[in-house]
């Protein structure tokens, strides 16, 4: 096998057939990289849901000092009494797994620690100014929350009832449609890209057949007939990913890094999760123009 | 050297066969003119030796190869064993005298040494002795069809094939091509020729096979081109 000789020959054909090579290389490095970002989607939509599941469901802030609902102010705070009377009540029903009673030290404490980014938020707030509350799990989310809901609201001592689920489902909503988007985008451009492979591949195979021709005739194997061909196809699906492979980088940094200003926790994706998806990206890559061009080339350069 | 046996080859939706019943033999170190109007078979039996065709019922054996038993990844070591010259020369026209021959032994993987020593010797061979650099658009069409040659016993061929190699060179540039074909010839490389040059036969006085309609009418040890044309 003389390297040199292929790469010589794959120099002159990725020339000849310049416009192609180039069209090839940006529809690779967009599809790749949408694939990329919807990946990246999947992950952060994974990393947060993980953060959230085994929390809570349901939340019944009760009345403080400072809580300034109506009905806190015409009762006054929760006493101890209608504190363990909701407890008991809660517990009672069927639809409750498991209630957890967070006091305003527990509740501070989580505060604290939720916004430890934010030291100038989280000094201005006073530990009398975070309610207690009940955490409440409940046995099916969708179907028992109101009953469980409307067995507390209104009791003297509840400020509010907060649905976490439904809070998050909107979030939710929002992400899988946003990441359902980029997939459906890339798997079109990824249809596209192997169409344009094929043509490229073609089309040089077309430009070289005088060659080609004249391999098989001085007996060349169809391995050697076909190398510069799928090398041509491998090396234009790299320069694609390379391309990608920054802008994957650019989602990650200027896109779903500026994420986490919405939220309190942590919700970055790591480094070796944004490699993850590139070397992906590339494997895939490769096997798609590799495969494409091999499939062309059995076709065009049949002996 | 080229061994067929009752071959008759039918080309699909088509009701004559191009070979009807062919069979003969070619030994080692022959010259053999293939003679014959267009559509008598001349560049079938060609294609067939080739293996670029299969042959619809027969046998074929060259260079001691059962055709019918060879796979298909074995062919370019079959074809490594055949040179082939044709009409229209076949010549890169973006390499040189020297890249286009040393281009067949490049893409058999030979390595870089071996092709720098053997291509300059073949090339004086062919009567082209101080053109390695020329292109083949600054040669005159006998000297594409040496290169040409050139090419196709690079490789030292067991067997050459020439597909009317004087089809598009006038009379007096025939010759010289003749005479390297023969000089081929004389190192022990079989030589088939398929050709419609009548004084090329005549003058060479080797064995003719004349095709008509697919079928041999004539197969003569030191023949002419024939009356009828």
């Amino acid at each position: 096998m003389r390297a040199q000789f292929v790469l010589q020959e794959v120099w002159t054909g990725l020339r000849r057939n310049l416009t192609m090579t180039v069209a090839l290389v940006v529809v690779v490095a967009i599809s790749l990289s949408l694939l990329g970002t919807g990946l990246l989607f999947v992950k952060q939509v994974d990393d947060t849901r993980t953060y959230w599941q085994g929390k809570v469901q349901l939340s019944i802030y009760l009345c403080t000092t400072t809580s300034v609902s109506p009905q806190c102010r015409q009762n006054g705070p929760a006493t101890q009494s209608e504190k363990d009377q909701i407890a008991t009540d809660l517990r009672q029903l069927p639809q409750v797994q498991h209630v957890y009673y967070e006091s305003q030290e527990q509740a501070y404490a989580h505060f604290k620690q939720d916004f430890s980014r934010d030291p100038q938020f989280t000094s201005l707030v006073t530990k009398s100014e975070i309610p207690d509350s009940f955490q409440v799990k409940l046995v099916n989310t969708q179907a028992d929350y109101s009953i469980v809901a409307g067995t507390v609201q209104g009791r003297p001592g509840v400020d509010q009832v907060v649905d976490d689920a439904s809070i998050l489902s909107k979030f939710y909503a929002l992400l899988d449609g946003a990441r359902n988007a980029v997939l459906i985008i890339a798997i079109i451009l990824i249809i596209a890209a192997v169409l344009l492979v094929a043509n490229t591949i073609r089309l040089s195979a077309f430009n070289r057949r005088r060659e080609t021709s004249i391999m098989r005739l001085v007996g060349a194997s169809n391995f050697y007939v076909q190398l510069p061909f799928l090398v041509e196809g491998i090396l234009a699906g790299l320069c694609g990913w390379l391309i990608a492979a920054g802008l994957l980088i650019a989602v990650k940094v200027l896109g779903l890094d500026s994420l986490q200003q919405y939220f309190p926790y942590n919700v970055q994706l790591s480094a070796a999760d944004l490699v993850e998806v590139i070397v992906l990206a590339m494997v895939m890559g490769v096997l798609l123009c590799g495969a494409t061009s091999f499939l062309t080339l059995r076709r065009y350069l049949r002996a | 050297m080229i061994h067929f046996d009752n071959v008759t080859k039918t080309y699909p939706n088509q009701n004559r066969p191009a070979l009807e019943n062919v069979t003969l033999d070619v030994e080692k170190g022959e010259f053999v003119f293939l003679v014959g109007p267009s559509g008598s078979g001349k560049s079938t039996f060609l294609r067939l030796i080739l293996r670029e065709e299969r042959p619809s019922e027969g046998r074929i054996h060259v260079a001691g190869k059962d055709l019918a038993r060879l796979t298909n990844w074995k062919v370019p070591y079959l074809r490594r064993r055949i040179g082939c010259v044709f009409q229209d020369f076949r010549l890169l026209p973006n390499k040189n005298v020297y890249g286009n021959v040393a281009f067949a032994l490049q893409v058999i993987g030979k390595p870089r040494r071996f092709i720098r020593k053997v291509v300059p010797e073949v090339i004086d061979l062919v009567g082209l002795e101080g053109k390695h650099e020329r292109m083949p658009d600054e040669l005159s069409g006998g000297e594409q069809q040496r290169v040409a040659v050139a090419r196709a016993f690079v490789n030292r061929p067991m067997i050459l094939l020439a597909d009317e190699p004087t089809g598009n060179i006038d009379p007096a540039t025939s010759i010289g091509i003749m005479k390297v074909l023969d000089r081929i010839n004389r190192t022990g490389t079989t030589v088939v020729m398929a050709t419609h040059d009548a004084a090329i036969v005549d003058s060479m006085r080797k064995r003719v096979i004349e095709l008509e309609y697919g079928k041999v009418v004539r197969d003569q040890s030191r023949g002419v081109y024939g009356q009828a044309y």
